[in-house]
């Protein structure tokens, strides 16, 4: 059924990141996610997009081992995935995550939530730790609001936030589940202007958005899921002005032409 | 070209009306006609008991405070005897309440937090022994368990006589447990000096962690060190010194032991009774606590690379004791005022002191009661104090 573009083939120097291999989830008796193959280059960026309950979520929820894989491996910057509680660890130092809710600690400040991890697991100086901190703030260009607290912030200067306080991890990959699907209209730009920034820069990316616009610009490669299948995979162009698959078709439809 | 606007009904309406109708002095009015009718009440309750006392030939006084009260108690924290005053009787007494109070508080919170996060297990087996005790202790009423506990000990525990040795040194009585009392020798004050030594050192130890952990990033095994700071120390210049104390090991003498320590059934039956039935309700305050900090919250904590402990202890029990801390100051207020059923198995609280034995020996009801209420009272806001100052050390910081 999987009509697989295989991206990686054809520039074989170039640096596999995330391998995953005939994996299958299952939430009790629901198969979720069904035979996903995919490989992630260094430096990448894919979009997923799908209808909702398409399984899109969980695929990169699976990838830091928020959710656990029933079949199948995955494999991340050479360390699978398995009940081995310190591999996780490993992962999840190496993947970032930015939430669709943000999910900023509201008991610390914007500075405290961007240092908590790189000190208690990077073991860094608080120094060191807090000027690498500011460095990213102001790359997301919030420096001033480092000693508030999120409570105090709007919506897209906390996303902006949650993206900072990945990115003091140093991690090698980042995994956007949805960034702006909670925000108003006006505060997506300034979000999406950092993913971009941090894309041009050659961050590897999986996102979970319907920013077609975003996708278009930004994506080296497009996946499009549903019921818990990757479905079609292409170059951003063609994906969007040759959809092969009818269900493709028929979800850019809905979405493109309102 | 200027509108015509409709003259508003305000003006047409008389000053009383206007009055009642305005919001701010609507208020005042309120808030004036609640203080008359309290104050009212107030004076009508007084005058009632003067006009009452006077009927039957009472006067208003606490000079009995300082008669001789001519009754035992059992367990006294400061020197008593039945030639003591009343006074003293209810010194006695208070101490006996505050210090039911403090260890059925900290046993409580132990016990509780605990059973809070047992009942969270994913085990099965753990999950539901915690659910059935904690369904089994706050159904059934307080009063039974002090009953329960009580009739337990004096009636499971031997006699004196049969009593359950251990090691020779204390012994489990229908009486009480008997344990060694510790005589301490000159030397012994170098001991506690070195201890408070090693409480300094601790202090001064955390800071300087913190420091180094600021500033390197390496974390000092600071509660091993501290460990042995407070509780090494001590002990090895103990043994050095030549063990400076003496043990008065409690003899059967008669019919029951003399000499060591005495902890008393009534103590311990009303202490295991409040605290664990007090720690039911503790341990489901804890778990809404642990299951109202949103579950994302764990999970950026997860994907950021911090591991389960770390999680819980930097990230998930911060947000819960804001949930936890307002219920929680409840509990301890009721663990305290449900202490006052001591008097049913005779522990000597303040109740069964200066509300129960002075005022049946002098017919100071009304003195006694005042008494009573007021240092319950003054008890229960000092315990409020203390927890709202905690809870808003603790507050989140909103817009």
């Amino acid at each position: 059924m999987n009509e697989t573009v295989d991206m990686s083939n054809g520039d074989t120097e170039k640096e596999i990141v995330i391998v995953i291999r005939k994996m299958h989830k299952w939430y009790g008796q629901f198969h979720v996610l069904k035979d996903i193959n995919l490989n992630v280059e260094r430096g990448e960026k894919i979009v997923i997009c799908g209808p909702s309950g398409s399984g899109k979520s969980t695929l990169i929820r699976c990838i830091n081992r928020l959710e656990e894989h029933q079949e199948g491996e995955i494999i991340v910057d050479g360390t699978e995935l398995t009940n081995d509680l310190k591999n996780v660890e490993l992962v999840r130092r190496e993947v970032g995550m930015v939430f669709q809710h943000f999910n900023l600690f509201p008991h610390l400040t914007v500075l405290d939530n961007c240092t908590l991890a790189p000190i208690w697991v990077r073991k860094l100086p608080r120094e060191e730790a807090e000027s690498t901190a500011m460095e990213y703030l102001e790359r997301v260009k919030i420096p001033d609001q480092a000693n508030k607290y999120p409570g105090q912030l709007s919506g897209g200067q906390q996303q902006r936030v949650a993206i900072a306080r990945s990115l003091c991890m140093k991690p090698r990959v980042m995994l956007f589940d949805e960034p702006t699907s909670a925000l108003d209209p006006e505060m997506i730009k300034e979000v999406l202007d950092v993913m971009v920034e941090l894309a041009t820069e050659g961050m590897t990316m999986l996102c979970v958005t319907h920013e077609m616009g975003f996708a278009k610009t930004v994506a080296d490669r497009v996946i499009f899921m549903d019921e818990g299948e990757i479905i079609e995979q292409n170059k951003p162009q063609e994906f969007f002005d040759n959809p092969t698959h009818e269900r493709t078709q028929l979800f850019l439809s809905q979405i493109l032409n309102h | 070209m200027a509108q015509t606007v409709a003259l508003s009904p305000t003006s047409q309406r008389n000053i009383i009306s206007r009055l009642w109708n305005d919001k701010e002095s609507r208020s005042v009015i309120i808030q004036i006609i609640t203080i008359s009718l309290v104050f009212a009440f107030m004076a009508y309750i007084i005058h009632n008991a003067v006009v009452n006392l006077q009927a039957i030939g009472k006067g208003f006084s606490y000079n009995f405070l300082w008669q001789p009260s001519s009754y035992d108690i059992n367990q006294h924290l400061i020197d008593y005897n039945s030639r003591s005053s009343h006074f003293r009787a209810m010194m006695v007494g208070i101490l006996n309440t505050i210090l039911i109070a403090i260890c059925g508080i900290v046993l409580a919170s132990v016990v509780g937090f605990v059973l809070g996060v047992l009942r969270l297990s994913k085990n099965w087996i753990v999950n539901r022994l915690a659910y059935c005790y904690i369904e089994y202790v706050r159904n059934v009423p307080v009063l039974l368990h002090i009953l329960l506990v009580h009739g337990l000990i004096v009636h499971a525990f031997p006699v004196p006589r049969q009593a359950i040795s251990i090691g020779d040194v204390t012994f489990m009585t229908n009486r009480g447990i008997f344990s060694p009392k510790p005589l301490y020798e000159p030397l012994f004050l170098v001991v506690i000096a070195l201890f408070l030594l090693g409480l300094g050192f601790m202090w001064w130890f955390k800071r300087y962690a913190k420091k180094v952990q600021d500033e390197t990033g390496q974390r000092y095994p600071v509660f091993w060190i501290g460990l042995a700071a407070i509780v090494g120390l001590p002990l090895v210049s103990f043994f050095l010194l030549g063990s400076p104390i003496t043990w008065d090991v409690p003899e059967l003498k008669g019919f029951n032991f003399a000499g060591g320590m005495v902890v008393r059934p009534e103590f311990i039956a009303l202490l295991l009774a409040l605290s664990l039935y007090t720690s039911a309700f503790i341990g489901e305050i804890v778990r809404a606590g642990i299951l109202g900090v949103y579950y994302g919250q764990t999970e950026a904590s997860y994907a950021l690379g911090i591991n389960r402990g770390r999680t819980l202890s930097l990230v998930v029990i911060p947000q819960a004791l804001r949930i936890i801390v307002p219920p929680l100051t409840s509990q301890y207020l009721n663990l305290m005022k449900n202490s006052s059923l001591a008097v049913a198995i005779g522990y000597m609280d303040i109740v069964a002191t200066i509300g129960g034995i002075s005022l049946n020996q002098t017919g100071r009801e009304m003195e006694c009661m005042i008494i009573v209420l007021t240092l319950y009272l003054v008890m229960s806001l000092i315990i409020s104090m203390i927890m709202n100052w905690y809870n808003r050390r603790i507050k989140l910081v909103e817009r």
